[in-house]
């Protein structure tokens, strides 16, 4: 099947500042992506030029093969939730449904009404008087019975508690399980999502860092404890993500599948060896600088 | 169920292990239906394409099997070959790393014997 989206060298710049730096990518039919990365990465400045909300200063989008900019027919395909999402100030809940439904082909109005109920949303409720967990809730609502081919949520579940949460997570497997399509998560909170995850794109300092499947990436990095010493001459011709001391112990990770080698000349130094999270793996690639200032839209 | 995803590593092969165990303990007979992948991800909360990918693997090793337009099912003959491939496994996973960690404290081989006698008769 053809790709659902491509991007080519994307790039946005405001004046000195390059908020997105040359990303390219792209993505399949009926998979669940994660972009991940820390807050002011360039992940919200990514979705909104794939939803030609945003010009990019250089690059190429192509959104179902099209170029999305005033392309009602592409447009009316995408489903993006924003975390700031504004609403007219006379909208209830049920008007945000209604307008929805109207631009939507694939709304499904009676999975939606079970969703408000499902999430304890008050129908006529003016958007105005909703918590912010309230407002993630219509956020999701709407982001499900869109069943549109691509689907955007970005950090969908702020303010939202934990048994918001996991409905989410349930109620999209199952829908997306019934109706595949295509689902970006952008978050900085990895943790709780990372395994409904087929495929993560991670972006830091507005540069795509990784683009991988999620299952091979677990397991993919390991980190070996031990004396300094010893530590240091493992570690010699390896690829460190990270090292730490404390005292005369050192610990190191090493990117690479730990091989059957790996795990004896460890043993025969006396070494331990713990795998890395996924979660982990994406912190230690992504902390680099923390001095650097974040980029705002 | 008291099974947590483990975040370092493949979680299609944690599945296929959690379906093996489900297999040898005879929580899921031969010639019973696997559940479905939208029923492994909505239990576990994981992606269903990667519940699919854990239960293709055992597809192919010819522990699972698919029946057209069904689901997929327990092989026959798949709780012995189980049983053989764990057993093969048991030695490098639990006899090795006792013995790594008895050679640390000092316990002697013929201690370490005396207390896996001890332990077997534990629950007799």
């Amino acid at each position: 099947m053809s790709n659902i989206l491509e991007v080519q060298r994307l790039t946005k710049s405001y004046g000195g500042a390059t908020a997105v730096n040359e990303v390219s990518f792209a993505l399949e039919p009926e998979k669940i992506y994660g972009l991940l990365g820390r807050n002011g990465a360039g992940k919200t400045t990514i979705m909104h030029m794939i939803t030609a909300q945003l010009f990019p200063t250089r690059g190429e989008v192509k959104v179902f093969g099209e170029n999305p900019y005033e392309n009602e027919r592409i447009l009316s395909r995408i489903c993006f939730i924003k975390e700031s999402q504004k609403y007219p100030d006379t909208y209830r809940v049920v008007d945000v449904l209604e307008a929805a439904a109207a631009f939507y082909p694939n709304w499904d109005r009676d999975y939606a009404y079970a969703l408000l109920e499902d999430f304890r949303l008050p129908p006529k409720r003016n958007m105005k008087k909703l918590s912010r967990g309230m407002l993630s809730a219509v956020g999701i609502v709407v982001g499900l019975a869109s069943r549109a081919p691509l689907t955007i949520f970005d950090e969908p579940y702020l303010g939202l508690d934990a048994v918001s949460r996991s409905l989410f997570y349930d109620r999209l497997i199952e829908d997306y399980g019934e109706h595949p399509r295509t689902v970006i998560l952008s978050t900085h909170l990895i943790d709780e999502v990372s395994q409904l995850l087929e495929h993560v794109l991670v972006i830091d300092e507005g540069k795509l860092i990784m683009n991988e499947d999620a299952d091979a990436l677990r397991g993919r990095a390991f980190t070996v404890v031990g004396t300094s010493s010893k530590v240091d001459a493992y570690t010699a011709e390896k690829e460190v993500i990270n090292r730490s001391m404390f005292g005369g112990l050192a610990s190191a990770t090493i990117v690479g599948d730990m091989t059957v080698n790996d795990k004896k000349q460890a043993e025969a130094l006396g070494l331990e060896l713990a795998t890395v999270s996924l979660q982990q793996l994406i912190v230690y690639l992504t902390r680099g600088n923390l001095e650097r200032k974040a980029v705002e839209v | 169920m008291g099974f947590i995803i483990d975040d370092s590593r493949p979680i299609f092969m944690q599945i296929a292990e959690r379906i093996e165990d489900d297999v040898i303990e005879g929580r899921l007979l031969e010639e019973s239906q696997v559940p479905s992948k939208i029923q492994i991800a909505t239990f576990y909360q994981i992606n269903p394409a990667t519940a699919a990918k854990g239960v293709s693997l055992l597809v192919d090793q010819g522990i699972l099997y698919k029946k057209r337009g069904i689901g997929i099912f327990v092989a026959t003959g798949a709780r012995t070959l189980l049983m053989e491939k764990r057993r093969e496994q048991f030695f490098e996973q639990y006899v090795v790393s006792m013995i790594q960690e008895a050679e640390k404290l000092g316990i002697t081989a013929e201690h370490l014997s005396e207390m896996i006698k001890r332990g077997a008769k534990r629950d007799e």
